[in-house]
């Protein structure tokens, strides 16, 4: 049980880019749809959710052979992508997307909630004073809503920084270019080099301790200390 | 400027139905909590959508169901004070106020805002947010925002029922200074009789979504036109009616027969005299009958700081557990003067108080 090779530390850095640029895009994307379902109702309504909600359900293996599909050579997006000269299958790029698509679910569930809770007289409010939707979304239900849909991002992180099956799936292991840390646990562990494994695990450990931390600050920071942290 | 409403919407329990033009001034719009009050000045500022009618401003039309207009709430300028004021909580007290004026050029906007903040006399409250200031201030920064939009009406949702006693006659006379220098139309719902009278130049009574009555207030409160308006404007004291000559009925509930000095209505259905109307007097011996003085007994009281409400048995003592026929309301002072009197005591209900109600 010794190092068969020098520690390569490319997967902390690779972990954290990807949850960071998925935590982005699901933030974007995620509070566009629930931005945009909030107001809506019907029967279609419970589709949309249901597909929303999927890759929440969806083992992470089976979201991954989706999204083979889907970017793979033959499927319909890998063949738009290479008509723009790009192929997104084990590349960085693959890492994002799977870990986006994996913790899309949580930042739309948190973000709708939040939206949900602000008090509809403070949208009516500022209907009656001109503002336009646009502006009522970003100027009063947003910051409103701020405190839940940030909730939703640090659970879209802690997600994304967790995702494994997918990822394999979709961008597979090649190091310092798309093996993320559980990428690197396992096949630390494939190759029988436990103690890597445990390195890698313990790494993992005081990351999410941290976020944990950084969590626990945010919900028990005294009020002012919260308002600064909430000025944009 | 007149603002024109013919609205009907289906609510759970009853239908709104209400047809009125309102005109310059404060229009008090009075009824019962679940009369629908609320429901129309939302309709009227575009936050809900009537079944059928049209609401037009100064010939602007706002609402046409039948042409199929619904101007949103952003383009109507029509200033809504809602009954929690509604402030932003993330915004401070300047920010609020300037919600509204964001398209304005910068200088203008700074100046706008100053004078408003002065108006309100808000200008030290400025940076403070919503949650750092009483009620009454959080009131008048409501209605600050609301007149930020130049609005070409207001509506006031219960404007003073979330304010202690002695800041709601701060902020009605804010109030009242404020619809002095507005010329335009402002409908103020309430439910407080007393602030409707003393708040609206003209008055509409709503019950269960229709226009009970519209008019002078005070010809309202002389003269109700029904035994509902009657009701919903504080009158306490009903006798069903019959009518047996020109300036006579007989009060059937009172068992007596009074003098009224208002012309019969025919058929006159009931008969009403407001509690702070019945005076007491030394005894009947030298009244005529045309004074309608009677004898009655006290059945119980109840006291507020300065008056005292008397329920009265008329002609003889109460039986136990019997009703009372009147509730008189009286100063104390002038209680005084006649509480330590051997009972019976005289009411007088004197013709010109009584009124008279059709069917």
């Amino acid at each position: 049980m010794t190092l068969t090779t020098p520690m390569d530390w490319s997967p902390i850095w690779i972990s954290l880019k990807t949850s960071s640029a998925a935590t982005l895009i699901t933030l974007a994307a995620g509070l566009a749809a629930a931005a945009w379902r909030e107001r809506r109702t019907g029967p279609l309504m419970a589709l949309v959710d249901g597909i929303f909600l999927l890759p929440l359900v969806l083992p992470p293996t089976v979201v991954g052979f989706f999204l083979l599909l889907l970017f793979g050579r033959n499927g319909p997006l890998g063949q738009l992508l290479l008509r723009l000269g790009a192929t997104v299958v084990f590349s960085w790029p693959a890492t994002v997307i799977a870990a986006a698509v994996v913790s899309f679910p949580l930042m739309y569930l948190t973000a709708r909630a939040a939206l949900e809770q602000v008090d509809l007289h403070y949208l009516e409010a500022a209907r009656t004073l001109g503002a336009s939707e646009w502006r009522l979304f970003r100027e009063v239900a947003l910051p409103l809503a701020w405190p839940g849909v940030l909730a939703g991002a640090i659970l879209s992180f802690a997600r994304a920084l967790g995702e494994f099956g997918a990822t394999l799936m979709l961008a597979g292991n090649i190091p310092g270019r798309t093996a993320t840390i559980p990428i690197a646990i396992y096949f630390a562990v494939e190759s029988d080099d436990i103690r890597r494994a445990l390195a890698w695990c313990l790494i993992d450990v005081v990351i999410s301790f941290a976020l944990l931390g950084g969590l626990y600050y945010w919900a028990h920071a005294p009020a002012p200390a919260r308002a600064r942290l909430m000025r944009r | 400027m007149a603002l024109e409403i013919q609205i009907a919407k289906k609510l759970p329990d009853f239908t709104l139905d209400v047809s009125f033009s309102a005109g310059n001034g404060p229009l008090a719009i009075l009824g019962p909590s679940g009369s629908g009050k609320t429901m129309l000045l939302r309709c009227v500022a575009g936050l809900e959508r009537a079944d059928q009618g049209r609401v037009a401003l100064d010939g602007r039309t706002l609402t046409d169901f039948e042409r199929r207009i619904h101007i949103p709430a952003r383009q109507r300028r029509v200033g809504l004070l809602f009954q929690h004021y509604a402030l932003f909580p993330h915004r401070t007290v300047a920010e609020n106020i300037a919600f509204g004026l964001a398209h304005l050029p910068r200088e203008k906007r700074t100046h706008r805002l100053a004078e408003l903040l002065e108006r309100m006399h808000l200008t030290g409250l400025a940076q403070r947010y919503p949650r750092e200031i009483s009620g009454g201030e959080q009131q008048r920064a409501a209605l600050a925002r609301a007149l930020a939009i130049d609005p070409e009406a207001l509506l006031l949702d219960e404007p003073l029922s979330a304010l202690d006693t002695h800041l709601r006659s701060q902020v009605e006379a804010l109030l009242q200074e404020t619809f002095a220098g507005y010329q335009r139309p402002a409908l103020l719902v309430t439910h407080n009789i007393e602030e409707a009278y003393r708040l609206g130049q003209q008055l509409l009574v709503l019950s269960r979504g229709r226009v009970a009555a519209f008019g002078a207030k005070e010809e309202i409160f002389r003269h109700p036109p029904t035994l509902e308006v009657a009701r919903l404007t504080g009158c306490k004291n009903f006798s069903r009616a019959r009518t047996i000559s020109d300036h006579v009925v007989e009060a059937t509930d009172w068992g007596c027969q009074l003098r009224v000095a208002q012309a019969l209505p025919r058929p006159a259905a009931h008969v009403g005299i407001r509690a702070h109307h019945i005076d007491f007097v030394e005894s009947s011996a030298k009244a005529a009958p045309e004074d309608n003085v009677f004898p009655c007994w006290l059945a119980r009281s109840s006291e507020t700081p300065f008056r005292i409400t008397l329920y009265l048995h008329l002609h003889r003592p109460p039986e136990a557990g019997g009703e009372a026929h009147l509730q008189a309301e009286v100063f104390k002072e002038k209680w005084q003067l006649f509480r330590e009197r051997p009972l019976p005591w005289h009411v007088r209900l004197s013709p010109e108080s009584l009124f008279l109600l059709p069917e």
